[in-house]
């Protein structure tokens, strides 16, 4: 009786699960087809599972006209690789000296970071002082700044990393050994702390790669466009998709750049490019990632 | 430690560690601080010269203007109402995706889990390009091949308000159940056994081992969660909002939220006034439901409080 009642909820549950998981999955299948599929058979029988006829030229048209995809996919990879270096230096710097015992004005410090996860200006006042105060409008500095590159939560998180998995006894020895403190931060807690700094790295990495609000909030078309991240860009096209023949050096007219887009495979040609990276390295940071989130728990 | 004297001598040992914490603490100013005393720009008439603190006062007129239009009536109820739909559908749906997840012996389960959360690390630019993929008029999926099948006429899916509702339940359902369902899961797998085998051998069933035995055990753990979304209630997900519909003017009513309104008063419409009006309106309002509902998540478990 009750093997027979487990069996059934098995079967079930593998069905359900069966079914969300190809859920999560599938939009992602017509994208991928959609993209490989002739722009001419998209227009006629629309988005479909399977390319109804196979054709690369959506790839082709991305990688020919002009260099503003290869440019965003470059200014992409930047901003992630910089972002995710500069968060993890000014994070773990922050959060190693709150976790020291005994340091005057620590419990004031630990405030002034965790008030910020309670309160902000919102985005008008945080607009006005970037863009009239620190004028980063149409810069680098507009992508990589505002908001992304440090964040209360990640500093707390940290810092009780530093609490529970660097003894204080070992940062005592080494200063009687005559260590620096900076020498004790580097060469100590930093090496001990390297499964926090992982999963913050891979939680600000993927923030940046995947973010496009800067973009649209601190770049404007005209005169920030060589910006562009990649999800900057997916933005403008879906817009415009004429954005793409604007920026096409090899074509002469914007009208004969215009008729001349394979507009309905082209956009999901570029999707796939901008999701791409996510998907290859997510089989190897998954179970991190779940660590991630389960440690959420954790607090200072 | 409050008793020890912080004397000179003290800081100046500190020294190196306070310096470490400039770049830090200079981020959070810029970023964070800087920003905060800019709420009056609400109470002022903006203008771009003058700045923030030059700029003349106004009182509450950008207040009256706001709360006499409809539109703070239709952000908050969309706001607020997404929300509500959003923390009901999403808990519930995590619950039972956790509970299956924890009771299934298959080896599948590794396989679902990891497929259920990858939609939460996709950018939601590229989701409403997804989303885009069906919903297209003229090369969509569900225009092309699911209603032309059925014999139905195409429909206009980025015109239509009455569709949206259910569409970006949906879409936040599948962008966060995934990932939701991991605390559960976590918490799950971390209920000892032996209640579970001492069930079995006085003969529950499978659905009493969950209702009698799971459910209650996670009761904490619900409510907990449940309490942190609901201080959240007055911020929305912009790009849920904004992307996914495709900035669709039509959509309006049923898309606008608090987040929305703000961004295009700010950078579409160049209305600063209104636009500050509803930031400053979530900022006191936000702030004030998320002590609130740490109070109450005190009141229920202290260890998980915030403070």
């Amino acid at each position: 009786m009750r093997t027979k009642e487990e069996r059934i909820f098995q079967i079930i549950g593998n069905i359900l699960m069966m079914l969300a998981a190809l859920a999560a999955i599938i939009p992602l299948v017509l994208l991928v087809s959609s993209s490989f599929t002739e722009n001419n058979a998209l227009i006629k029988y629309g988005y479909r599972f399977f390319p109804t006829v196979f054709s690369t030229e959506a790839y082709s048209y991305v990688f020919s006209t002009g260099n503003s995809v290869l440019r965003a996919y470059f200014v992409s990879f930047l901003l992630t690789a910089v972002g995710t270096v500069v968060s993890l230096i000014i994070t773990t710097m922050l959060a190693y000296p709150l976790a020291r015992q005994g340091m005057p004005f620590r419990g004031v410090l630990t405030f002034l970071v965790f008030f910020t996860m309670l309160f902000n200006g919102g985005l008008v006042p945080t607009y006005i002082n970037y863009t009239n105060v620190f004028h980063i409008k149409n810069t680098f500095w507009a992508i990589l700044i505002p908001g992304l590159l440090m964040n209360a939560y990640n500093v707390l998180l940290t810092k009780s990393y530093f609490v529970t998995g660097v003894p204080s006894e070992i940062l005592e020895a080494a200063s009687i050994d005559g260590a620096s403190e900076f020498k004790t931060f580097v060469s100590i807690a930093l090496p001990m702390a390297k499964p926090i700094i992982a999963t913050i790295g891979m939680f600000v990495g993927i923030a940046y790669w995947n973010d496009w609000n800067n973009g649209i909030v601190y770049l404007t078309s005209t005169g920030g466009s060589q910006w562009y991240s990649i999800q900057s860009l997916l933005y403008q096209m879906m817009n415009n998709i004429q954005y793409l023949a604007q920026n096409a050096e090899n074509i002469s007219t914007a009208q004969e750049g215009l008729a001349s887009i394979p507009a309905a495979s082209v956009r999901m040609a570029m999707a796939v490019m901008g999701v791409l990276p996510i998907v290859v390295i997510y089989p190897f940071i998954q179970n991190n990632f779940v660590k991630g989130i389960t440690l959420g728990g954790v607090k200072g | 430690m409050a008793n020890e004297k912080v004397t000179f001598k003290k800081v100046k040992k500190y020294v190196p560690l306070y310096v470490m914490m400039i770049p830090g603490l200079l981020y959070l100013i810029i970023n964070n601080y800087m920003p905060m005393p800019g709420l009056v720009i609400a109470f002022k008439t903006y203008s771009a010269k003058k700045g923030i603190y030059g700029s003349p006062w106004c009182g509450f007129a950008n207040f009256k203007y706001l709360f006499a239009t409809s539109d703070a009536w239709v952000i908050t109820r969309n706001t607020i109402l997404y929300n509500v739909a959003f923390i009901l559908i999403n808990t519930v749906l995590s619950i039972l995706v956790a509970i299956i997840l924890s009771e299934l012996t298959s080896r599948l389960k590794k396989f679902y889990q990891s497929a259920i959360l990858l939609p939460h690390l996709i950018s939601t630019v590229i989701i409403a390009y997804l989303v885009y993929g069906f919903l297209c008029v003229d090369t969509g999926f569900v225009n092309t091949s699911i209603l032309a099948a059925m014999g139905k006429d195409p429909v206009m899916w980025y015109t239509e308000t009455k569709y949206w509702p259910f569409i970006l339940i949906f879409v936040s359902a599948w962008k966060s159940v995934g990932y939701n369902c991991i605390v559960y899961l976590a918490t799950i797998l971390g209920f000892d056994r032996a209640y579970y085998e001492a069930a079995t051998i006085d003969g529950c069933t499978k659905i009493q081992q969950i209702t009698k035995i799971t459910l209650p055990m996670l009761k904490p753990t619900i409510i907990m969660l449940t309490l942190m979304a609901v201080g959240r209630i007055f911020y929305s997900d912009f790009g849920l909002f904004y992307q996914v519909p495709m900035n669709s003017g039509s959509l309006y009513p049923v898309t606008q939220t608090i987040d929305t309104y703000v961004f295009r008063g700010l950078l579409q419409l160049g209305n600063v006034s209104m636009s500050s009006a509803a930031g400053v309106y979530q900022s006191l309002v936000g702030f004030v439901l998320v002590l609130g509902a740490n109070l109450a998540v005190r009141k229920v478990d202290p260890e998980s409080a915030l403070f």
